[in-house]
């Protein structure tokens, strides 16, 4: 497998139906050039996990508005009107999870746990219908892994060898995305020579990262 | 000169963010919600080194940048743009919720529906209406070692008030503190206490403005927000 892909031929190998773990945070950290890839596509039934819905011209936002999201996982829906009409009218499911369960169910995912036990959630709709386990005379919820089909992540820099970095608050879901699906794919904002990195500024070592995003020639 | 302000004459929105900045303590880890909580740091003294976190991974978030120096890599939960404080860093999600729900969290200020005589938080979801969804409020108001409500008292008359929440709550989690624009309220075992009333407003307009049914022992003071800058 070649790791430079362009935005044309992951749009062609994320198929319709496909479950899509898609990083940021309100758009921020978000492969922006992937999701307007997808969304010019027009795939379709598509699984997104993402933190929120963030606004209708930013983060998973264009996917929603060109109809490509079936399911939303996520925890924030509140400043995307699309995604509000979609629900009531029907075209799109929405599962709120809170925001601290979210990210440690895709780690449980992506690092081989069988689940999350967490106070979160406790005594309010989220706990209906979900084991609590008690542990040392506390209560805790028990929460599933999440994994996808793949991970869409946005990074600063990328070596040769796909080991990536992060910039201040565009890091949020990504390094933990990066550990969850069974295709990885980055669009960073450089690509550096191998060795520009060091290693202990590497956030997700290449090994996980299965694509990225070739530069425009 | 901090005598000649007519606090009874002040946007409600500065009167609560005043008053909750006074519960903020020296060098302390403190998240600040979306809406009137965001106002709180305005009304704290930088040399205090209170930290704020957000959720999105940042501890020791700064104001708004130059005007030209905004970057969207540095931004608020509510994907405002921010600056960083000396000695901050940034952390990824996982973290983050760590900090929250790990108690190193020392206080969370959270905007809400509905508070009740229970100190129950309401703050995520008007069902068959408006489904913001909780984002990281479930893991704030369970994790954080205080939680204080910074909100208006009422929303078209009504009282957010209410001794039993009608709308889903947030945590089963009692909160600490309940600021608003008329009142401190604070929630314990034998009912919702009254502590303050807000500039210029007596005990029995706030009375009038609660559904919920309020403790009301020996004098009430008024808030005194005299030393908040």
């Amino acid at each position: 497998m070649h790791l430079a892909i362009s935005l044309e031929e992951v749009a062609e190998m994320i198929p319709d139906g496909a479950r899509v773990m898609l990083s940021g945070f309100m758009g921020v950290g978000t492969p922006d050039g992937i999701v307007r890839a997808l969304a010019e596509a027009g795939k379709k039934d598509l699984t997104v996990i993402v933190n929120d819905a963030a606004r209708p011209h930013c983060g998973v936002g264009p996917l929603v508005k060109a109809g490509c999201v079936k399911k939303f996982i996520g925890s924030h829906i509140g400043v995307n009107p699309d995604v509000q009409e979609k629900m009531r009218a029907g075209e799109l499911q929405v599962e709120l999870v809170p925001q601290g369960t979210l990210v440690e169910r895709i780690r449980a995912g992506g690092t081989g746990l069988g689940g999350v036990l967490t106070p979160t959630g406790l005594g309010t709709l989220i706990a209906e219908g979900k084991p609590t386990v008690e542990v040392e005379g506390k209560t805790y919820l028990l929460e599933t892994p999440l994994r996808a089909d793949f991970a869409l992540i946005a990074a600063r820099s990328c070596d040769y060898v796909g080991n990536l970095t992060y910039m201040l608050t565009a890091t949020n879901f990504n390094p933990i995305m990066a550990l969850a699906a069974d295709v990885v794919i980055a669009e960073p904002e450089e690509i550096v020579p191998v060795g520009v990195i060091p290693p202990d500024a590497v956030k997700t070592p290449g090994v996980l990262v299965d694509h990225v995003i070739k530069r425009a020639a | 000169m901090k005598d000649l302000i007519d606090f009874t004459k002040m946007d409600p929105k500065e009167i609560i963010a005043r008053r909750v900045a006074m519960e903020i303590k020296p060098k302390t880890l403190v998240n600040l919600g979306i809406g009137i909580p965001t106002l709180v740091s305005d009304h704290l003294d930088e040399s205090m080194g209170v930290f704020f976190q957000a959720e999105n991974g940042a501890v020791g978030m700064g104001h708004r940048p130059p005007e030209g120096m905004t970057d969207r890599h540095l931004t608020d939960a509510g994907g405002s743009f921010v600056s960083a404080v000396p000695g901050a860093s940034t952390i990824d999600s996982a973290f983050s919720f760590g900090l929250i729900r790990g108690g190193h969290l020392d206080l969370t200020v959270l905007g809400g529906l509905q508070v009740d005589a229970q100190g129950h938080l309401a703050n995520w979801m008007i069902p068959g209406k408006f489904v913001p969804g909780m984002g990281g409020a479930m893991d704030l108001v369970t994790g954080a070692k205080k939680v204080i409500v910074a909100m208006i008292h009422t929303a078209k008359g009504q009282s957010k008030i209410v001794q039993t929440c009608d709308l889903p709550v947030t945590s089963q989690r009692r909160v600490s503190l309940i600021v608003t624009e008329l009142a401190v309220l604070e929630p314990r075992d034998d009912g919702l206490h009254l502590l303050e009333t807000g500039p210029g407003v007596s005990v029995e307009e706030v009375v009038a403005a609660t559904e919920a049914k309020l403790v009301i022992s020996g004098d009430i003071p008024e808030m005194d927000l005299s030393q908040t800058v």
